[in-house]
């Protein structure tokens, strides 16, 4: 897993990239943490364009990330994830709690 | 029923090996020519059930797990994903969508993607003798475009 992120506006971005499962979670977790503390976003959203895979593990992840950013009183998206990691995230009904956005051509 | 191939892997609860469980099933099961989508499906069924093992069978030692895929009708793939750890007291609650014994780390999802992801899910459990997933999935023959 590789984390980074982007602070602009009282928003944060956070880049996953590589593969979300138990083993880099917990690590996920603490990097996306401690940004939070940093920067302390009004809202967040998740960039999940380099995500080639996700499991439930990912699932545990955003939730405890959006208990975070709702706690403070913001907002948090989920922005262009691939077929897999879509396909879990509409599993798990996640949708009805974070907006998923689909995906957007990345002009890099 | 004729299997026409198989593998048997066996390796410790690591989590370093969620990874390379599901690139070695992706792997054996490429030679049914599968969809990306399908390679997705399988992949995500296997690090579900192999996280499992090393979260909940072995919470605190590392034990063994065992994997065996199988090639049934040369159109069916098995996986077989087995521990031999604590096991689970009531596997249909087990089941249910949300339930959880992990705490904020887990979802509760693991069943139910597993479930939804492949045709089939049988899971059998005893407190003595561990816990034992098989999966089914037909990956349906294509025909060529020639
Ligand atoms: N191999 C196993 N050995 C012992 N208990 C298990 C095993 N697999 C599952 N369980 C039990 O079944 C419950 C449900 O499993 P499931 O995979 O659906 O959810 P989870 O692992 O708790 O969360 P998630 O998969 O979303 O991270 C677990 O919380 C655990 O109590
Ligand atoms: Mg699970």
């Amino acid at each position: 897993m590789k984390i980074s992120t982007e602070y602009l506006d009282g928003r944060l971005t956070v880049y996953l990239a590589g593969e979300l499962d138990h083993h880099g979670a917990r690590k996920t977790v603490e990097s996306i943490s401690e940004a939070i503390d940093a920067k302390l976003p009004r809202d967040l959203t998740l960039d999940m364009s380099h995500l080639g895979f996700m499991d439930s593990s990912g699932i545990a992840v955003i939730v405890r990330t959006y208990r975070k950013i709702r706690e403070a009183g913001g907002r948090m998206y989920i922005e262009n994830p691939q077929p897999q990691p879509l396909k879990v995230l509409d599993a798990s009904g996640i949708d009805r709690m974070i907006p998923i956005a689909a995906k957007r051509e990345v002009t890099t | 029923m004729k299997v026409t191939n198989y593998i048997k892997l066996e390796f410790p609860s690591c989590s370093s090996n969620e990874s390379f469980a599901r690139a070695a099933a992706a792997g054996f099961a490429a030679q049914l020519d599968p969809t990306l989508e399908e390679l997705g499906d399988i992949k995500t069924a296997v690090s579900e059930a192999v996280t499992n093992c090393i979260v909940h069978a072995y919470p605190d030692s590392i034990g063994k797990i065992t994997m065996r895929l199988r090639i049934i009708d040369g159109e069916k793939l098995e996986i077989t994903i087995k521990d031999r750890g604590r096991g689970i007291e009531d596997v249909q609650q087990a089941m249910l969508p949300m339930y959880t014994t992990g705490g904020e780390e887990r979802s509760g999802m693991g069943f139910t993607i597993m479930e939804s992801f492949m045709d089939k899910l049988k899971v059998k459990s005893s407190g003595s003798k561990g816990t034992s997933v098989t999966m089914l999935r037909t990956i349906k023959q294509r025909k060529s475009p020639l």
